[in-house]
């Protein structure tokens, strides 16, 4: 299965990116291959949408598992249309949310918030 | 123009103006101006571009109401003839539309363009209505009331103030549009037609910064403008030395005064309240009067 991750930087150490839609880059880790690699995440500079073109690119990517803080409403519409399954991550390194998931040890993520529409939180 | 006596001038300049009011920061006092100068103005109309949150009704109150609803259209995409091309995905610049096995079309963040009508190689997006909002008309005494309410969550209020405009195009008499705050694609729309731009101000840094950026857009639209210092307390005044520095027409300063606060704060209206504001919106429509003859 492919796991995404947004993260902050595209290296090892990197934190997992408090923000889904408009993190720099997303951390892919294909569990057959067990290779990692970085995608950047064209929606993070979108004036508006940035959620619903990030889980664009992640069905393009096919990704099947998204570990993520928080997503919005818009984004997870796609997500699920796209039958990707959401957990709740951990403000940590990005690879310990990854180990922590294959463990069995995250769980679903069942707070979609509204979407914050291009302003901070 | 032709030149009778004055009063007949004044009449003359006056016949149909279309004047706008606005001021970038929120809370200035556009439609205390606003909803004022339409009062005293005989036979003019009163215009509410502010549609997010149109207020000036709140002072009018106007009766003998009319509704017209506002509807865009945004794509409906035909599953039998699309392809999965995503040509519409990668065209749409505001992301309203994703590709899962078919397309999602996202109607509140559509920015109703119609171009992913146009991009679909096998015609299979078509456009279908979607209300937006809608535009109340009524009348405070002989005075016409317009007002455009965007529904919330809809993302853009610009084909109300669109519409708005169709309306003021018919009107025969003076219209004062009551703006929205700020310099965005409403303010735009909503000063396009103007013969002339208030730019309604207050003493304070940030009310300084924003005139800056209301006079900028006047200008680069090469309106005719006048500023309303509002609030003003005697003491320093950021949006006056701006106004000397860069050679503004100041046409009226509004006292800093808890009666006039206090008749806005009720919900009523100062030139009907009292003299002293009757006397202070008939010299600013003489000062309008001057520049537009």
């Amino acid at each position: 299965m492919i796991i995404a991750i947004p993260v902050d930087e595209n290296n090892e150490k990197t934190l997992t990116c408090i923000s889904y839609g408009r993190a720099p880059y997303y951390l892919i880790f294909d569990t057959d291959s067990e290779k990692v690699e970085y995608v950047q995440n064209t929606a993070a500079e979108s004036a508006g949408g940035a959620g619903i073109k990030a889980a664009q690119i992640l069905v393009n990517n096919k990704v099947n598992i998204l570990l993520t803080e928080r997503c919005g409403q818009n984004a997870a519409d796609v997500l699920i249309a796209g039958k990707i399954k959401i957990y709740k991550a951990l403000h940590v390194q990005a690879m310990t949310n990854l180990k922590a998931f294959l463990k069995g040890e995250l769980e679903e993520l069942r707070d979609i918030h509204p979407g914050y529409h291009g302003h901070k939180d | 123009m032709i030149r009778l006596n004055i009063g007949q001038t004044i009449r003359k300049s006056m016949e149909k103006n279309i004047i706008a009011v606005l001021s970038g920061k929120g809370g200035t006092g556009k439609t205390m101006v606003s909803v004022n100068l339409a009062c005293i103005l005989p036979g003019a109309a009163y215009s509410d571009c502010d549609v997010e949150e149109p207020n000036g009704h709140l002072f009018f109150k106007p009766t003998q109401l009319s509704e017209k609803n506002v509807d865009i259209l945004i794509p409906k995409i035909d599953r039998e003839k699309c392809t999965g091309c995503t040509k519409c995905v990668d065209f749409c610049k505001f992301n309203a539309l994703a590709y899962v096995g078919k397309v999602l079309v996202f109607e509140e963040i559509c920015h109703y363009c119609g171009g992913c009508t146009i991009v679909c190689p096998e015609k299979a997006i078509t456009e279908t209505n979607y209300n937006i909002g809608k535009i109340v008309q009524g009348f405070f005494e002989r005075t016409k009331v317009i007002s455009g309410f965007l529904n919330v969550g809809a993302i853009s209020g610009v084909p109300i103030i669109k519409e708005i405009h169709k309306q003021i195009k018919e009107e025969r008499n003076t219209v004062i549009v009551d703006c929205p705050p700020g310099s965005s694609c409403a303010v735009m729309e909503s000063i396009q037609a103007s013969d002339y731009c208030i730019l309604v101000s207050e003493p304070t840094i940030f009310g300084a910064h924003n005139l800056d950026m209301v006079y900028r857009l006047v200008k680069l639209l090469n309106k005719k403008c006048g500023v309303i210092l509002n609030k003003c307390d005697g003491n320093y005044n950021p949006s006056e030395d701006y106004c000397l520095e860069n050679d503004i027409n100041i046409i009226a300063r509004i006292p800093y005064d808890s009666e006039l606060s206090d008749i806005n704060g009720n919900g009523k209206i100062a030139v009907k309240e009292s003299d002293l504001y009757r006397g202070v919106f008939q010299d600013i429509i003489k000062e309008i009067e001057k520049v537009l003859s």
